[in-house]
């Protein structure tokens, strides 16, 4: 038989089942061969809270999309060319996102009548002509499964389990995916258990074989590898990227890094991962509660150590008192949320950026801090290590906002050079820094460095230098208890001024403007900040592909905000703030700007996608025009645009 | 989930064996801030913070080894009269920053001081949770069984049908027994001194202060302005005899006029009670076992207080065992892994972020 070998330039795939069916380990093998072969990836975990929600039912589906392409791509991708679905719920959950004439692969073995009920169907949709306009296979994946690796006297139950790496080895032949990556991983994670393993790699194998040996499957796809700048390359996770940023800040600073932290969704895989590297000088300490993950650290960094706690919004509002505390303190401190869906419980496995407010303001009392934001998971890597650099030099907590699709997605991340990562001078106290009554040097622990207003970080164990902290006002350069109305005010206005002044030590903000050199900039500015960098970039892509023109800006830093940022806005005839919030940063733009920032939001606990988003900022632009936003003829209305 | 056994327990050692000693001669003085005291006229808290002043000299530590953390409340100000270093912070939370500085600073000897409402209401979380772990950390817990900085509120020491400003009709909760609670969460030093007897004070602070491991002290510290006289019992000469059970390790518990009241157990309930010696025998007392792994003997002992208005407590060490501490046994797992696979470097941290599954592109 010939087979057919189509070429295309990128693909979204979604693996999706039942919780307990390992979809997001199938994912995360498919974007590891992906990787490895070379194609520019990003990827979008999407899972239930309940840890095993009833088998079969829409609560339990777990899936994960992935979006791979011969070129540089920004985001997990909108809709899926393929769909796996591995029992009816899987399918009925994610059938909308499935656009017309894609393919969808079934495991038809639980469409039995009662896992239709289960799933909510009346009928069995495979057979009732509903799916005609996708291109359905569909298979047996379970019973295929138990068939080949029988020879294996597993029980059924153990056999069936793995038909996710059947339909692995069966994606895998169809985009053409390197099998050796899989096959090491089987034998290394099941090396204890040669059944498991020799039946794992068996399925994997089979579901290859399958493909190849079928005619059911007429094509098989070619994507080539991507131009992507020279260099060593892994795939890493947003968590897994903070982590190393955390243990890298710990080697740049020469500080041992301490975590107190409390596990949440969807941070604790930060605790997970710096918990297996005590090498580095890193201590993981799991916390009686939220409270205390931050009060450990602000007292490990009252000693002298780079101290860090990882959490959610629900244990930022725990931790908000003690935040303000660190404010009073002066001490570096890194917070780092993992925004998921709020308020309160919320939504806590999918992603939002609804926490930006409580980072600016959630804490009693004028208490600023400042707020870094990585855009992309490869990214918090360098938001880590510049939310330290800032926290360390300017004796302050620092906010790091991360969320969930950023914890959970990953990307290719260009590996840095050790060699050239900025080192971070902890600057310890060491002497005496003014002179005393009688002559001799005396320690006065609030005065400030002139450029950065830091004050000194005198660490117990140092002589001479003994001194008392705490929450009560401070008396300006000596730390002594002040009730003074004056000094009150000089303390609360240089604390802000702290903050303020980080702005200058940020560079010039990068404005994505391509025609704005040569005299022909955009009018339109769309401003971002975080996991919506990449929906974002794409959606600015297709419209300048219709040859339109607009401009972008994705702030890292929240607070301070850059300082050339108000004047970029003024060259804008609009400004256009796309948030998975109520509306946020466009509150502190128009605050602090004066500028009609327009607010375009999603609270979805989904990441924008870029088509929808697209047609936002055409109709925006079509507004510019003096032309109504809403164009019948789109595929998606132009939500959120005021008409 | 499986769990290992940790190699072995660090042995029993001095709870300031890592705190560098001074070579200069320290006098009261060298520990007195140049911040003005106000606690109020007649507080408790004064006779504390010259005990604390002159015994420090006699533990012959650097000062700047030292440090003293605080919560919220009257007895939270200590830090600041303290030439140490030391951290005033919020409210309930002392031993939660506590344990993180103990966890990686080996080196500094570090003090919580804290009081009933700081501790045992809106600290209460971390207070257990500090015992369980067993955290290298002095907590000096001042119990005046009342809210006086947010003057005159009862508090969760305060005994039944307390006549507050908040409970003009007498409080309804039932107070908590801090020495049976920290026993309940088996805390490896535990002890109860009266800020009156200074020779006692001072002696249960040395013997905290050297114990490795989270060593906890109630102090009943009179509040002149808002529970005056709460511990008149035990201070007063004539009846104080009669109403202080002594505590001693190795000793029977005998107390009273001329010795005549002594404690025995009940053989059915294992609990504890005050009896006459002439009636019982000295050979029927309970010999106090401060060392005993089990704590419930000495929880048991904890029991004689008495829940209402105080006419009878035990004072002393009520359990001082060696176990490993949680900052010994985590430090031990860092140096652990620095020994086997090598402190981390910067080739380390290349091979770290580079992982398993690296491509290169040309």
């Amino acid at each position: 038989m010939t087979r057919q070998v189509k070429q295309l330039d990128r693909v979204i795939i979604r693996f999706a089942g039942d919780s307990g069916d390992g979809m997001q380990l199938t994912g995360d093998r498919f974007t590891q061969d992906t990787a490895a072969f070379g194609n520019d990836l990003s990827t979008l975990p999407n899972f239930p809270a309940e840890i095993r929600a009833p088998a079969g039912t829409m609560a339990g589906v777990s899936s994960f999309q992935v979006h791979f392409a011969d070129h540089d791509i920004l985001t997990p991708g909108d809709a899926p060319d393929v769909l796996v679905a591995m029992n009816p719920a899987a399918l009925r959950a994610n059938l909308g996102d499935v656009p017309r004439g894609a393919t969808i692969i079934v495991d038809t073995h639980d469409f039995s009548a009662r896992n239709l009920a289960k799933a909510g169907y009346t009928e069995n949709p495979l057979t009732n002509g509903t799916l005609t306009q996708f291109r359905v296979h569909a298979v047996d994946l379970t019973t295929l499964t138990v068939e080949a690796v029988k020879e294996f006297g597993l029980t059924r139950k153990d056999a069936s389990r793995a038909k996710n790496m059947f339909a692995l080895g069966l994606l895998s032949w169809m985009y053409g995916r390197p099998t050796e990556p899989t096959t090491e991983f089987l034998t290394t994670r099941f090396g204890a258990k040669p059944t498991l393993r020799d039946a794992n790699v068996t399925a994997f194998r089979t579901g290859w074989n399958f493909g190849e040996t079928t005619e059911a499957f007429a094509v098989t796809y070619e994507i080539k590898p991507a131009a992507m700048p020279s260099g060593r390359y892994r795939n890493v996770t947003g968590n897994a990227a903070l982590a190393f940023g955390l243990i890298a800040a710990g080697q740049q600073s020469g500080l041992p890094v301490f975590l107190g932290s409390y596990p949440i969704t969807p941070a604790s895989d930060i605790l997970h991962e710096l918990s297996k590297h005590k090498r580095f000088g890193v201590t993981t300490f799991q916390a009686e509660d939220e409270i205390a993950g931050v009060g450990a650290a602000l007292g490990a960094a009252f000693g002298g150590a780079l101290g860090v706690t990882t959490t959610s919004g629900p244990g930022v509002c725990l931790k908000s008192e003690t935040l303000g505390l660190a404010v009073m303190l002066e001490l570096p401190l890194l917070v780092c949320d993992i925004q998921r869906g709020g308020p309160s419980t919320g939504l806590p496995t999918k992603t939002e950026q609804s926490d930006l407010l409580q980072a600016m303001f959630g804490r009693n009392g004028e208490a600023p801090l400042p707020i870094v934001a990585p855009r992309s998971p490869a990214d918090c890597f360098d938001a880590t290590l510049e939310a330290v650099r800032i926290a360390v030099t300017y004796r302050t907590p620092v906010m790091l906002l991360s969320d969930g699709s950023l914890a959970n997605g990953s990307e290719p991340w260009l590996l840095p050079d050790v060699a050239d990562l900025a080192p971070i001078d902890p600057d310890f106290a060491t002497a005496p820094n003014a002179r005393a009554d009688d002559g001799g040097g005396s320690f006065l622990p609030y005065l400030r460095d002139e450029d950065t207003l830091a004050r000194p970080w005198a660490v117990p164990g140092t002589p001479g230098l003994m001194n008392r902290v705490g929450g009560l006002e401070k008396a300006d350069r000596t730390g002594d208890i002040s009730y003074d109305p004056d000094n009150h005010d000089l303390m609360v206005r240089t604390r802000q001024a702290k903050v303020d002044v980080i702005a200058r030590s940020l560079p010039p903000t990068e404005v994505d403007d391509p025609g704005a050199e040569l005299g022909r900039g955009a009018r339109m500015l769309v401003v971002g900040w975080g996991s919506t960098y990449g929906a974002i970039g794409a959606a600015v892509r297709r419209v300048r592909r219709d040859r339109r023109q607009v401009a972008q800006v994705h702030l890292r830093h929240l607070n301070p905000l850059p300082p050339d940022l108000g004047e970029i806005l003024a060259r804008y005839d609009r400004v256009v703030v796309p948030e998975m919030n109520l509306g946020q940063l466009a509150l502190l733009l128009r605050g602090r700007y004066l500028v009609d920032a327009l607010s375009h939001t999603q609270v979805s606990g989904m990441p924008f996608k870029a088509a929808p988003l697209a047609d936002v900022l055409r109709g925006h632009l079509r507004q510019l025009d003096g032309q109504p936003a809403v164009q019948h003829s789109e595929r998606h209305p132009a939500a959120g645009v005021p008409a | 989930m499986t769990a290992v056994d940790l190699p072995g327990p660090v042995l029993a050692r001095d709870g300031l064996a890592d705190v560098p000693t001074s070579d200069d001669t320290q006098t009261r003085k060298d520990y007195a801030s140049d911040q003005e005291v106000r606690w109020c006229p007649g507080c408790g808290d004064y006779i504390v913070l010259n005990a604390v002043q002159g015994f420090l000299p006699d533990l012959g530590l650097r000062r700047e080894n030292i440090v003293f953390v605080s919560g919220i409340g009257c007895s939270s100000r200590f830090p600041y009269y303290l030439d140490t270093y030391g951290m005033h912070s919020i409210h309930g939370r002392a031993p939660a920053i506590a344990t993180g500085l103990a966890i990686t600073r080996p080196d500094l000897s570090v003090w919580v001081v804290t009081g009933d409402g700081d501790a045992l209401s809106i600290g209460g979380n971390h207070l257990i949770h500090a015992l369980r772990r067993n955290v290298n950390l002095t907590i000096l817990l001042f119990n005046n069984r009342i809210y006086g900085l947010t003057k005159g509120q009862y508090s969760p020491t305060s005994e039944t049908g307390k006549v507050t400003k908040s409970t003009p009709l007498g409080s309804v909760d039932r107070p908590f027994n801090p020495v049976s609670l920290a026993l309940g969460a088996e805390g490896t030093f535990v002890a109860r001194t009266i800020d009156s007897d200074r020779a006692h004070l001072t002696e249960v602070l040395r013997a905290a202060a050297s114990h490795r491991g989270t060593s906890i002290v109630e102090i009943y510290q009179n509040c002149p302005i808002f529970n005056d006289g709460a511990f008149d019992a035990f201070k007063d000469k004539n009846s104080r005899e009669a109403t202080v059970i002594s505590l001693r390790h190795g000793e029977p518990v005998r107390f009273g006029p001329d010795g005549a009241l002594g404690v025995t157990r009940d053989s059915v309930t294992g609990s504890m009670r005050v009896v006459e010696v002439a009636d019982v025998g000295e050979s029927a007392l309970v010999v106090h076992d401060a060392a005993a792994d089990d704590p419930s003997s000495a929880f048991a002992l904890s029991r004689l207080t008495d829940a209402g208005a105080l006419q009878q407590s035990p004072i002393g060490i009520f359990r001082q065992v060696e176990q490993p501490t949680y900052d010994d046994l985590a430090r031990q797992q860092v140096a652990t892994a620095q020994g086997t696979e090598g402190a981390g470097d910067s080739a380390g941290l290349a091979a770290l972020l580079a992982g398993t599954d690296t491509w290169t592109v040309a």
